[in-house]
């Protein structure tokens, strides 16, 4: 009988812990499976998205929008001349714990230093565990701009750079500079699997790790200790690589929210009573570049006559298929400094053919128009674009042959300045101005640089390398918005669009925002 | 019998050399290597390209790359992935089990339904029944995957609600792994309506996957099947007074089954095709996936390991058929 008793208040004592412990589950449809749970070694949305529930920066996007908010530092002073960046760091903020690791302390200057080091330092244990690659790391420039990180004491960490960077605290809160734990890292090391850090992460974000499945499934659980306070819900990742079936998979109520979804789709998305289409202008640019060292492109007059001659319109109807908004500037107008009061050039096949009767070239000219063999946010169809131009080209004379070569070799021609135009696109990672205008400075206009109009314009490049270095946000912005006017002026390149994303989120969803970054993140979501 | 199993069995190791080599060379061919298509439209330094290929040896003459690889695989050692870092063999054996477990109830499906009909239409040669099972299995043969697919899931999936859209099981169940084989995981883990669970997610895949094998088993079991029936011996069975299903089902059947366990044998190296593009219709975990991103990322040791370990698998499935032929067929094992 004592027995039966006890069985009896064991099961309700269960019984009980289960009810209490029911959380709400939130489903994402993801579009596949991360690479790995290290975004120091990512380089895709989705392994980022993937690992983003898990960590934390010292800094971070405030969800929906660009702007920086403190994160595991909460202040930061920088010293007069820009060049000390002194973070002072949250105390309190608990790690979570896996099987095989229970943390024994808080977070702390130690875990800052560990985790840049070993994307930084070559003596770092870690440096060379997973592949050593930490693309992000090296693409922002961090190698360079380093001097020195130093703890000056347990709650405060010193960086010192080599010159004044004004996107550097954007650029630290980017994925790649998450905070991973020391502890965790010098156990696993200790225990002979490094590894494991990359793929079991530990670390002090809003969810903690359960288990991850390739190609099916990622579980996530609410930390409740989190310094931010506890999320309302458990997280789940249902991977579906298909859009469609991410898309039947929302309409039945498998998944709340999903990305990407197919554009033929979107009519029927936008009719689903149970479902919010959810849209924002991505942070990127698709567009054709002039390459301007060659001929008759140094010709400003014929590179305006080629973009009066396109019919814009025609390609956004025709191949965004509604997805995407037609570009006057190289930066979205997500970003800060868009200037919205230039006008783009109109579709005019007579202003273009008077262009280039000035350009002495009234009998047209044989050229080429690169596109590129993959699809791209920014550009869901190049070759179909190339088509559109083309034959616009040839109402005015010009003959334009189409060019493409493998994704990785086209890139490479193309940076090496081979082609005459040619498309290509970006997608921003930080939300800041520059990260877009380095892409027609000098510096990269070099042999096999990133500027593949090859256009060095020294008064854009001039105000380009001077709003890098100060941190005055005014300033910046006029500096940016000139050079706007600048690079409408002497058209570089022929601006495409910027893509159009937009989430399906079932109307149960509370609280997710769409984010101008391309991330999905759920740590202030709740379910009705 | 033993060496006619022994014969067989080292005629797999020149087979085994040349798909290594034919993959090996096949990835090579195609433009772009796995460090460039990494970078993306950001690019890459040529000092740290180069770093990264000579950490993947990737500098190296192609025979020398080749010997090495050849050497590793000798030691057993499949390489680890370039793009999770993780060991091939471990990742496909975690997505192995699903890619059996559906091709398994593909193939299932495709015998139980596939012979019988076949059966069934041959004994009615000529009649509207043969006609409409014929008719039935060129539509299913002539069925593209991807939009039968589809069809299925917007059909049963979404308008009626029956079966769920894709994935293995609902995500409400959580378990480890214990066989990968998610039918008996979901067994063995004790939950309620996790069994079912599992099954209902493998319905419409099954369908999906087996429509081929099965209108392809249908179609030569009718054809064998009729030839069969007109030879003397069943024809003296016949005259023997025996019943028709005896005279079907022993006598002609076992002898029209030959060229059928072929051609079943055959249809695993095309299950596997089919696989790949079901697995990702329905979101199902298993090697077809993973194998089609490791080329578009250049994943040279997951294509590599994994065709090798495919072919494998389908090479010791033919072996099990020719041995199995063997036993249906006395002539065979004891032929030269």
């Amino acid at each position: 009988m004592k027995r039966l008793m006890g069985l009896l208040a064991a099961t309700m004592l269960v019984g009980g812990l289960a009810a209490g412990a029911e959380a709400k589950t939130l489903v994402y449809c993801a579009e596949g499976s991360p690479e790995n749970f290290n975004p120091q070694i990512n380089t895709t949305g989705t392994s980022f998205d993937a690992a983003r529930p898990a960590f934390n920066q010292l800094v971070e996007f405030e969800p929906g929008t660009t702007n920086v908010i403190p994160g595991l530092a909460e202040s930061w002073d920088v010293s007069p001349d820009g060049l000390e960046v002194t973070f002072h760091l949250r105390k309190g903020v608990k790690f979570h714990s896996v099987k095989g690791f229970t943390p024994t302390r808080d977070f702390n200057a130690d875990d800052v230093l560990f985790s840049f080091n070993r994307m930084w330092k070559e003596d770092s244990p870690y440096h060379k565990v997973s592949g050593g690659a930490y693309d992000y790391f090296n693409d922002m420039g961090m190698p360079d701009l380093l001097k020195s990180i130093d703890k000056v004491d347990d709650y405060t960490v010193k960086f010192t750079l080599t010159r004044p960077e004004a996107p550097f605290l954007a650029n630290l809160a980017m994925d790649f500079a998450t905070i991973l734990s020391g502890e965790y890292a010098d156990a696993m090391l200790k225990a002979g699997t490094p590894e494991q850090v990359d793929q079991v992460p530990v670390g002090t974000g809003p969810f903690e790790f359960v288990a991850y499945q390739k190609d099916a499934v990622i579980r996530y659980k609410a930390f409740p200790e989190y310094w931010g306070g506890a999320p309302k819900i458990d997280l789940v990742f249902a991977i579906t690589k298909d859009a469609t079936q991410r898309w039947s998979k929302v309409q039945k109520g498998e998944c709340q929210v999903m990305p990407y979804p197919n554009p033929a789709d979107l009519e029927a998305i936008g009719k689903d009573p149970n479902v919010n289409l959810m849209q924002q202008a991505g942070l990127n640019i698709g567009y054709m570049a002039f390459n301007v060292t060659k001929k008759p492109f140094d010709d400003k007059r014929v590179r305006l006559a080629i973009t009066y001659a396109i019919d814009k319109d025609a390609i956004l109807k025709d191949v965004y298929l509604g997805a995407g908004q037609p570009a006057k500037n190289f930066i979205p107008p997500t970003i800060w400094s868009y200037n919205d009061a230039i006008v783009d050039y109109p579709h005019d096949v007579d202003k273009a053919k008077e262009l280039l009767k000035e350009a002495g070239l009234e009998k047209g000219f044989e050229t080429d128009i690169w596109w590129m063999p993959v699809q791209r946010p920014y550009n869901p169809n190049a070759k179909r674009v190339a088509e559109i131009i083309q034959s616009d080209l040839e109402k005015v004379g010009i003959k334009a042959n189409l060019v493409s070569y493998e994704w990785g070799e086209y890139r490479k021609r193309m940076q090496a300045g081979e082609h005459q135009m040619g498309q290509l696109g970006w997608t921003g990672d930080n939300g800041d101005p520059d990260n877009f205008f380095f892409l027609l400075g000098c510096d990269a206009a070099r042999d096999g640089g990133q500027n593949i109009s090859k256009w060095c314009n020294k008064d854009f490049d001039d105000k380009l390398k001077k709003a890098k270095s100060i941190t005055d946000k005014a300033e910046r912005t006029k500096l940016y918005e000139e050079m706007q006017v600048i690079a409408h002026d002497e058209v570089p390149v022929f601006n495409i669009a910027h893509s159009v994303v937009f989430e399906p989120v079932r109307k149960e969803v509370v609280g997710y925002k769409v984010s101008p970054l391309g991330r999905h993140e759920f740590a202030a979501v709740d379910l009705k | 019998m033993f060496g006619f199993i022994v014969r067989r069995t080292l005629l797999v190791i020149p087979t085994f050399l040349a798909i290594a080599f034919l993959t090996f060379v096949a990835i090579r061919l195609v433009p772009g290597d796995p460090i460039e298509v990494r970078t993306g439209e950001r690019g890459i330094s040529p000092e740290r390209l180069a770093e990264f290929r000579h950490q993947l040896g990737l500098d190296q003459p192609v025979w020398k790359q080749f010997i090495d690889y050849l050497w590793q695989i000798a030691h057993g050692d499949l390489g680890t992935s370039i793009s999770t870092h993780a060991p091939v063999l471990q990742e496909f054996l975690t997505l192995f089990p699903a890619t059996i477990e559906l091709a398994l109830c593909a193939m299932i499906f495709a015998v139980v339904l596939g012979i019988p009909a076949g059966v069934i239409a041959a004994t009615r040669r000529g009649t509207f029944i043969d006609y409409s099972v014929m008719g039935v299995a060129l539509t299913g043969y002539s069925m593209p995957i991807f939009w039968w697919g589809l069809l299925l899931i917007l059909f049963f999936s979404v308008q009626l609600d029956l079966t769920p859209v894709s994935g293995r099981i609902d995500l409400l169940y959580y378990f480890e792994p214990v066989t990968g084989f998610m039918l008996i995981d979901s067994l063995l883990s004790d939950q309620d309506g996790a069994f079912l669970s599992a099954l209902s997610h493998l319905i419409l895949p099954t369908i999906v996957l087996g429509t081929i094998p099965l209108a392809t088993i249908a179609r030569m079991t009718r054809s064998t099947m009729l030839e069969v029936l007109g030879e003397d011996y069943v024809r003296t069975a016949r005259a023997k007074g025996l019943s028709p299903f005896r005279v079907v089902g022993i006598h002609a059947l076992r002898n029209a089954l030959i060229p059928v366990v072929t051609v079943i044998g055959l249809q695993i190296g095309s299950l596997m095709a089919g696989a790949v593009l079901t697995e990702y219709i329905f979101s199902w975990p298993g090697i077809g996936t993973w194998l089609i991103e490791s080329i578009q990322r250049r994943d040279y040791p997951v294509l590599q390991g994994g065709i090798l370990l495919v072919s494998g698998m389908v090479i010791l499935v033919n072996i099990f058929v020719d041995v199995l032929y063997g036993v249906l067929n006395p002539r065979i094992r004891h032929g030269r």
